[in-house]
């Protein structure tokens, strides 16, 4: 009888010191976790025995089979898999990069515009911002997507500029550049431009300091880097030939495409994007107290140097940690390419491949996998540009 | 001396009179031309209503058809100009309830009913017999489900039947209800002091946060079968509805954080001070004040997981999207897929834009408690 | 206290969703209902109407089984999917049977692990195009964009045709018909591809669809059966002779209308006798009564019957046999007879 009372207070005294507590509770976790993990680990094994399926990514390195309307790099239906998913990574990656770019100068005006005093302005872009934020994103994907081709003419009666550029319902052709060996050099040419660009603002930047002397470094640096390459460009001799698409058959052939499930895409998750953008960048500029701008009137600052020093800087404190949650949402949400066919991970590796060949194990952990990496690495160049733009606290 | 006569207001003979500052012409004046970049901001404007909004709502209503039984009806009556909303009125109620049995429909209709009733006192709080009702709300969710699924007494019926608008608010409802619960208990979990616990919530909450809803969708539909005992059936919706809630959780982690961390370190120390235990201090202290900080960020998610519900057409679930896209493969009614959208999207502009209203509305209701 | 019953309650409202897995059949007898995976939509094959009631050619085959075991057509439950979705359903246990227009193939068979019962229609891939394009064989279609459902066999083989013929192309990659449909008809794509009776019934949608024509060549074969999953022969001799027995029923004349007559007393032909439990007990061997295949084809008719009450001649589809017609017709529908 006695053992069994001591040994409740065993337990108790063990339950109540705080830190014991703590210890037992993280045992606990930490066993129920691996029991869980090795409970499903178990269960897959020996469904996939059941199945006869087994797990392994040795399909990667077999022909893939099927083709893919918008590549960067070469890609035929003998490719494997593993190019497949390659391609994939590659139109996520640019629909994200094009996309928050475009979101960025959208959304930024639109914030901008949404704080103008012209009631008419004013109005619409505030409508026009609740009816983005309050209707699915998948639902502007297909609603664009469906304007578009709609919307453009057909390649017989294509909508053409300088005829070298040709706006179809087969994509957007563009020609395509061929580089000839004297391109070394204007490429070394603007390599120096932007060095010596990143040599000149420091520079001036301490001249400024010591001396307070002005130099005008934008059109300096403008010179360095689109200028002179310019010049070394013609200087050179043209070195770049260009392949202009031609209108053959049913379609335009040679030169560079950009399909229309591109742009449709990338103009909703972009107008999508930008009514979020907009609103913190009103709510950033707001945040900047109007004593800020009238103290630099008062040091004789002129109001676009007031904007560029005082106004933009403090604002874009505010600014940057939500951007950088939109820029991860952009990218998650380019996902739902699928929705009208545009090639990324999910459509690719994800789509075709896993119901082809039946791995959907294989495929899903792939998937998931890029898509933290995009995650992470997005959010670790937002974070490293948030702590550059932090107030410096002494 | 004439100089130093006085003159009324506006009434110098000198003087232009003043502009107007007040009436439509001085408002006009104000808002829309005070400057020149103003002058070309209003110019544009008016251009592009006058492009955008006459064609639009001549589309939407003057042009529509209303009546109907085919496409070609449609076609006859307005030459294609105008939308077709003869297919979403003869199609409605599959819109509404997807393929839920009809005789058992009116099941579903109470529950669309008790949501409301169940929403009011935790929305307001100038409710009469708030407690007693608040009661009722708690139970809402597993009233609708008995109404909805069937057992003890109803006909079962099967969650692949449902479909439809009954689909959102059901996957929405769910979502929302028990990813509160969930969230807030990975938040406190992310700030705990135990090392191994927060590591399980960190990545937990980091990975969730990390893939688009769609990958986790099509885990649910494709492997999460593996990973159960084999011969194990798992009703597809609920697995969707694991994944939404454990989504949104995660997110709703995040906004809790913040607000954790929005109180002031004195509190935690003062609740310590008065020995309470970690879960009163929690509960008395420390999660009233900073839930209250999250509200609007929690609505915010939850607007969220109510558009994102529009995703499980992807892996087949047919929501009214997709019950508007199978409709179409009846030969009487092809090619109608902006009639859908633009249904559909009137529809979740109408919830959603209220839920952000109603999250505007609590925000001003409680700042006032903060203003000194 | 309240945490743990609220997880108490969870566990248990999780527990009564996973039932173990005994044989299909008795699953579905138990359930009361068949389980039919289907497709989102293809007119003729399988399409909900007005009332969210669904119909054609691969649902009446549907319902042929759920009469045959559950002795009701009505109680069947389709379950919609795309394809990609399909397989999926299947061996998740979403679904009891697959008929969704699916071609047989090795891999299917052996390494998606599916176990087909047989092919319900022959079909081959083809091609839809404007007829204004004045485009006459598929050896022209250089160069065009095509419409093309992804998760098919039909998109393998159109990669190997155009490589074959040393064509270029631009695949337009869709997930249903019905959105190939729209793509098709906002002139997305030049060209449809799709099984030749899926080009059917996607032209009969169309707007005009006097203004497009299936292109004359037929580039694959398209056996397109039913499938159960793998591992579970009782069942899927059930649905399979289910399958027999309405295609069986035409050539032995045995039809809707006089199903309840050959029924009642046995007569002269004993296959007919056999079949509809007159003479012996076929119904036993594969766990039925007698009555089986009575019930089967008192619901839709025969497989003549099914195919011209729903994409026949008669229909918007309008189809002919070709060589879907039974093999006394000079068609290859031929069953392994019951016996």
């Amino acid at each position: 009888m006695e053992s069994v009372e001591q040994k409740r207070n065993i337990i108790s005294t063990l339950w109540n010191d705080k830190e014991k507590r703590a210890v037992i509770i993280q045992i606990f976790s930490i066993a129920g976790l691996f029991a869980l993990v090795w409970f499903m680990i178990g269960n897959a094994i020996s469904n996939l025995d059941a199945l006869g399926k087994g797990f392994s990514f040795d399909f990667l390195f077999q022909p893939a089979s099927y083709d893919i309307n918008q590549h960067l790099i070469s890609y035929t239906s003998r490719d494997t898999h593993l190019r497949a998913t390659i391609i994939g990574i590659m139109n996520t990656a640019m629909i994200a990069v094009a996309g928050i770019i475009l979101a960025t100068v959208v959304g930024f005006t639109l914030g901008v515009l949404r704080l103008s005093k012209n009631f008419l302005i004013n109005r619409i872009v505030y409508i026009y911002i609740e009816y983005i934020r309050n209707v699915p994103v998948l639902l502007h994907i297909l609603l664009v997507h469906g304007v578009v081709v709609h919307s453009l003419p057909n390649p017989k009666a294509a909508m053409t500029f300088n005829d070298s550029f040709f706006l179809t319902k087969r994509g957007f052709f563009m020609p395509s550049p061929d580089f000839e060996s004297a391109m070394t050099v204007v490429w070394i040419a603007l390599a120096i431009g932007i060095a010596f660009t990143f040599w000149f603002r420091r520079y001036a930047k301490r001249v400024q300091d010591e001396t307070g002397k002005i130099f005008p470094v934008f059109l300096i640096s403008f010179g360095a880097v689109v200028i002179f390459p310019v010049l070394v460009y013609f200087l050179a001799g043209s070195p770049i030939t260009w392949e202009i698409p031609v209108l053959k058959g049913f379609n335009f052939k040679g030169g560079m495409v950009v399909r229309p499930e591109f742009l449709a895409l990338w103009l909703a998750l972009s107008l999508y994007t930008a009514a979020f953008i907009a609103e913190i960048v009103r709510a950033g500029i707001i945040a900047v107290s109007h004593g800020q701008t009238e103290a630099a009137y008062a040091l004789g600052l002129r109001p676009g140097r007031t904007t560029q020093l005082i106004v933009i800087p403090q604002a874009l404190r505010v600014i940057v940690p939500p951007l950088t949650s939109q820029y991860l949402n952009l990218t998650k949400n380019s996902s739902l390419a699928i929705a009208i066919g545009y090639m990324d991970i999910v459509a690719t590796i994800g789509g075709i491949s896993l119901n082809q060949t039946g791995r959907e194990m294989e495929c899903m952990i792939i998937v998931l996998a890029l898509y933290l990496i995009f995650s992470l690495s997005i959010s670790s160049v937002m974070n490293w540009y948030n702590k550059r733009i932090k107030l410096v606290e002494r | 001396m004439s100089d130093s006569r006085e003159y009324a207001v506006g009434t110098h003979p000198d003087l232009p009179p003043p502009l107007s500052t007040s009436g439509a012409i001085g408002w006009i004046r104000g808002n829309l031309l005070s400057s020149p970049t103003n002058i070309i901001l209003t110019v544009l404007s008016i251009y592009f209503l006058y492009k955008v909004v006459p064609p639009s709502l001549n589309w939407l209503f003057f042009d529509a058809t209303f009546n109907g039984d085919s496409r070609q009806d449609c076609r006859e009556a307005s030459n294609g100009a105008g939308a077709c909303w003869a297919f979403v009125k003869h199609r409605f109620h599959l819109f509404v309830y997807g393929f839920y049995p009809v005789e058992q429909r009116w099941r579903v209709d109470i529950s669309f009913i008790l949501l409301p009733l169940a929403l009011w006192p935790v929305l307001f709080d100038k409710v009469p017999y708030r407690k007693h009702l608040l009661k009722f709300s708690i139970a809402f969710p597993f009233i609708a489900g008995w109404l909805l699924i069937g057992g003890f007494g109803l006909t079962p019926v099967s969650t692949d039947y449902f479909g439809g608008f009954m689909l959102t608010l059901v996957i929405g409802v769910t979502g929302i209800v028990f990813s509160l619960p969930i969230g807030v208990a990975l938040a406190l979990g992310r700030q705990s002091n135990m090392p191994v616990l927060r590591v399980i919530c960190v990545t937990f909450i980091e990975f969730i946060r990390g893939v688009p809803l769609i990958t986790l969708l099509f885990v649910a539909s494709t492997m999460l079968n593996y990973f159960l005992p084999p011969g194990t059936q798992f009703n597809l919706l609920l697995r969707v509805l694991i994944m939404v809630t454990l989504f949104s959780a995660a997110y709703i982690a995040e906004v809790v954080r913040g607000g954790l961390q929005a109180i002031p370190k004195g509190q935690y120390e003062a609740a310590d001070s008065m020995g309470l235990k970690y879960w009163q201090s929690m509960q008395k202290i420390i999660l009233p004040q900073a839930l209250k900080i999250s509200i609007p960020g929690i609505v915010n998610t939850f607007i969220g997981l109510y558009k994102d519900t529009t995703l499980v057409i992807i892996i087949g679930l047919l929501d009214p999207l997709g019950i508007g896209r199978a409709s179409l493969a009846d030969t009487k009614w092809t090619g109608l897929t902006t009639e859908i959208y633009v249904f559909v999207a009137i529809f979740f502009f109408l919830s959603c834009f209220s839920m952000a209203r109603y999250s505007l509305y609590l925000e001003n209701k409680l700042h006032t408690g903060h203003k000194r | 206290m309240r945490v743990t019953q609220i997880a108490a309650v969870a566990a248990a409202l999780t527990m009564t969703t996973m039932t173990a897995q005994a044989g299909t059949l008795q699953d579905v007898q138990a359930r009361g209902e068949l389980n039919c995976v289907v497709s989102t939509g293809v007119a003729g094959f399988a399409a909900p109407d007005d009332n969210g009631q669904w119909s054609g050619f691969d649902v009446d085959f549907c319902r042929a089984t759920a009469a045959a075991v559950l002795g009701d057509g009505s109680k069947v439950k389709f379950v919609p999917s795309t394809g990609k979705t399909r397989f999926t359903l299947l061996n998740s246990g979403e679904g009891d049977i697959l008929y969704r227009n699916t071609t047989v193939t090795m891999s299917r068979d052996a390494d998606l692990k599916l176990t087909f019962l047989g092919v319900n229609y022959y079909d081959g891939q083809g091609f839809l195009i404007r007829k204004e394009l004045g485009i006459n064989s598929a050896k022209d279609l250089d160069g065009a964009s095509v419409c093309i459902q992804t998760g098919t066999t039909t998109e393998l083989n159109l990669a190997d045709y155009f490589r074959v013929n040393g064509m270029s192309y631009e695949p337009v990659p869709i997930e249903t018909n019905e959105e190939g449909i729209t793509q098709y008809s906002a002139n997305r794509c030049d060209v449809y591809t799709t099984d030749a009776s899926g080009l059917a019934s996607t032209r009969a949608a169309l707007d005009d669809p006097s203004a497009h024509m299936v292109l004359p060549e037929i580039i694959s074969k398209e056996p397109l059966g039913p499938a159960v999953r793998q591992g579970d022969d009782e069942w899927a001799d059930v649905t399979r002779w289910v399958l027999n027995a309405l295609i069986n029923a035409e050539t032995l004349g045995v039809t809707k209308a006089n199903v309840a007559e050959h029924a009642a007393a046995a007569g002269d032909n004993p296959s007919v006798n056999r079949m509809l439990g007159t003479e012996g007990d076929m119904g036993a061997m594969i766990g039925l009564d007698k009555q089986w295949a009575v019930r089967a084809i008192a619901h839709a008719g025969n497989y003549a019957e099914i195919f011209e009450a729903n994409v026949g001649p008669d229909t918007p589809l309008g189809l002919e046999r070709g060589i879907n017609a039974s093999w006394v017709d000079g068609g290859i529908l031929y069953a392994a007879p019951i016996r």
